[in-house]
């Protein structure tokens, strides 16, 4: 069972859930053991999300949409929603 | 195409001004376009295109605007922001731990805290915290070590909420003093 200096230090691997298993289980089990550490761990979590969600608030200027799409000389949508086997790479830009 | 947006608001992180922004992803779709033959079938669409982005950025925007290329960042203490925020989340405690984080800072304050961040940190944070990449995909992107791209995201990530909190103490959200720490994991 890990204690709370090793949870700390683990914290945000273990956030960005990429500790190696053996570690993270060790980590789960102190977590459901630790109020602290839980409440610690709850807050990096939500942060996380709420800079995710405001760093995504930019609205894409729409002139910039006829710029790619002028970039590939066809839909755009086709490009990468359905095209992957169509599109030749030789085609002029 | 669908990837755009997102493109756009990364680009933006990055360059910090709408119009290299919009040059950026311009480009990247570009290179994308001309380089489509070496995608390979299968693999992210998504983590390729944003490595484009990326190289992109590094080797035009970042030379462009003249700052030192190993920037370093003083250590924060972990915790720092959580410590620090203890006493206002007492206070609004009948709301969720989100919903008072959602409103503790705005927008722009995030935004900002991300951007100025020196590039070797702001670009690991950017993919991982608000892009979602692992440390694997971003190591191939900055072709980087693993390791060299984790401590950098740990560093500039605490770095980050260590500015959050200098926004909300500016704003007089929060009293300036020693942070709490009784109920605080030692």
């Amino acid at each position: 069972m890990a204690d709370c200096n090793e949870t700390l230090r683990e914290l945000q691997t273990y956030l960005d859930g990429e500790l190696p298993d053996d570690m993270k289980y060790v980590i789960d089990d102190h977590l459901l053991e630790c109020t602290d550490c839980m409440q610690a761990f709850d807050f990096h979590a939500e942060l996380k999300l709420v800079i995710a969600t405001k760093c995504k608030t930019d609205a894409m200027p729409a002139s910039l949409f006829g710029r790619i799409e002028a970039c590939f000389g066809i839909e755009a949508d086709e490009f990468v929603v359905d095209g992957l086997d169509s599109v030749d790479p030789d085609l002029p830009a | 195409m669908q990837y755009a947006p997102q493109l756009y608001a990364a680009a933006l992180r990055l360059t910090r001004n709408p119009s290299d922004a919009e040059d950026l992803v311009q480009e990247t779709f570009l290179k994308a376009y001309r380089g489509f033959g070496g995608f390979e079938e299968g693999s992210n669409l998504r983590a390729w295109l944003y490595r484009i982005l990326t190289n992109n950025y590094i080797n035009t925007y970042r030379s462009k605007q003249r700052r030192p290329d190993e920037t370093d960042l003083a250590d924060v203490e972990d915790l720092y922001l959580y410590r620090r925020l203890d006493n206002l989340e007492q206070a609004m405690a009948s709301r969720s731990a989100e919903d008072q984080l959602l409103d503790l800072f705005t927008d722009d304050e995030v935004k900002a805290a991300l951007e100025e961040l020196p590039d070797n940190f702001r670009l690991p944070v950017l993919l991982a915290d608000v892009e979602g990449f692992s440390y694997k995909e971003m190591a191939d992107m900055l072709g980087l070590p693993i390791g060299t791209v984790m401590s950098r995201l740990h560093r500039g990530r605490k770095a980050m909420h260590k500015r959050l909190y200098e926004f909300a103490m500016e704003r007089g959200l929060v009293e300036r003093g020693t942070p709490t720490t009784a109920d605080t994991p030692s």
